[in-house]
């Protein structure tokens, strides 16, 4: 028995030592986060009454008037969004180490159609993903024998549903909103995706993408302690906060204008409820534009306080996001041309289905 | 040493090949760096998030950008 003891009685030592190191560190981040997530809160909850006060007693505009309508509502705003966004991107960084795209590959590989949709498109939410990925991630996908339907799911609600747009319906036009994109999305992306697998377009994909053999486990084995994730989690803040802070702040500072200034109903025969053709028109507008959602929620914003309808505006947002010509000429590496205007096609169609759909309901 | 650097060259691609410029540069290891951009290539190494950084045959890093001291211990490794 002795030298059974002894074997084990070391063997834990060097583990809670190993394991000390780390905690160590781990000790230390959660430390410096404890008081930040507090500072975080606090200041928070204090950012109505600043903005009044900076507004209307330090520079002393006069209340009701329309630049201290707007100034208000860009103190406010501003630093409300960016707060938000820097909280939501540092949880969405830490939730991502668990989602890499391997680990979501394996995750899809051999799930059968409809079921392999619903975890595609829920997966696309937090597997990281940036549409420069979008060939290789279609040929690891493909090649693995994720069927194609399953794989655009994901590559549909990989750009459309993110942190980043949910940040800012939520701060920018309530958790209702935000709800509503979310789920949307994920539908435009089950339905789009299950569709597009029912097509059998196989054939449409290039040849020599069928022909390549991947080999996964050459890939360096996914080891990361808590700490590396908090790291990962900050990385993403400074990564994705640092780029589109400036966005936001343009696209407030617009908002605002347009909130002082702008007469009420103004977008309202353009793109109100009564102009039909206004959900085709945002779909076909918005399909060739890229923007990122740090830039067209506030304009959304604005189009929606001066009485656009809600289906139009989500229906124009999600085509602009979700839709690229940049993606499509990427993607056309991979795809013969005649899938990418189909896969286009149901996507717009799903997401007309969404304007019109909200903007009868509401 | 030869270092490649796969990725269809976007922002964090570029990035990527500049933190493995710079590694090499600080460790005076004498290395090769080529960027790989054709997506047939890319996948033949099994890799499907970019960037990624394969050292002497072996992918070291997939999906982000690896830091310098990463970099720097398989480097001296």
């Amino acid at each position: 028995m002795e030298p059974f003891g002894c074997k084990t009685c070391c063997a834990k030592e060097a583990v809670a030592e190993g394991s000390e190191m780390g905690n160590g560190k781990l000790v230390r981040y959660l430390l410096i986060l404890a008081p930040v997530l507090i500072a975080w809160w606090l200041v928070y909850g204090m950012l109505p009454g600043f903005s009044r006060l900076l507004t209307y007693n330090i520079f002393g505009i006069a209340q009701g008037s329309h630049l201290g309508d707007s100034l208000e509502f860009f103190f406010y705003d501003t630093p409300k969004v960016l707060m938000l966004l820097t909280l939501v991107v540092f949880g969405v960084g830490i939730i991502r180490t668990f989602f890499t795209p391997e680990r979501t590959r394996r995750i899809l590989a051999g799930k059968r159609e409809s079921a392999g949709n619903v975890m595609a498109a829920l997966l696309g939410i937090v597997t990281p993903f940036c549409s420069c990925s979008a060939v290789p991630l279609f040929i690891g996908f493909v090649t693995a024998g994720v069927p194609m339907g399953v794989t655009f799911s994901f590559l549909i609600s990989a750009p459309m549903v993110n942190e980043i747009a949910l940040v800012l319906l939520y701060g920018l036009l309530g958790w209702k909103v935000a709800a509503l994109y979310l789920g949307t999305g994920l539908f435009v992306a089950m339905l789009a995706g299950w569709v597009l697998g029912k097509l059998n377009l196989e054939p449409y994909v290039e040849d020599w993408v069928t022909k390549i053999r991947t080999d996964p486990s050459a890939l360096p084995p996914d080891k990361q302690t808590w700490s590396d994730r908090i790291e990962a989690g900050a990385y993403s803040v400074k990564d994705i906060v640092g780029k589109v802070w400036i966005y936001v702040v343009i696209g407030i500072a617009v908002g605002a204008g347009i909130h002082g200034y702008v007469p009420e109903g103004f977008m309202t025969s353009i793109m109100g409820k009564g102009a039909w053709w206004s959900v085709p028109a945002a779909v076909v507008i918005g399909i060739p534009m890229y923007s990122n959602a740090a830039g067209i929620v506030p304009v959304v914003e604005a189009l929606l306080g001066k009485g656009a309808a809600l289906g139009t505006v989500l229906a124009f947002m999600m085509a602009v996001i979700a839709l690229s010509l940049p993606e499509m000429i990427i993607l056309r590496k991979v795809l013969k041309p005649r899938l990418i205007l189909v896969f286009a096609g149901v996507v717009g169609l799903g997401i007309l289905l969404v304007g019109y759909l909200f903007n009868a309901l509401f | 040493m030869e270092i490649k650097v796969l990725g269809p060259g976007c922002a964090k691609c570029k990035e990527a090949e500049k933190v493995v410029r710079e590694a090499i540069k600080e460790s005076g290891v004498a290395a090769t760096v080529e960027k790989v951009s054709d997506f047939q290539q890319i996948a033949s190494y099994g890799v499907f998030s970019t960037p990624a950084v394969v050292i002497d045959g072996e992918v070291k890093v997939v999906g982000k950008v690896p830091s310098k001291s990463e970099l720097l211990s398989w480097i001296k490794a």
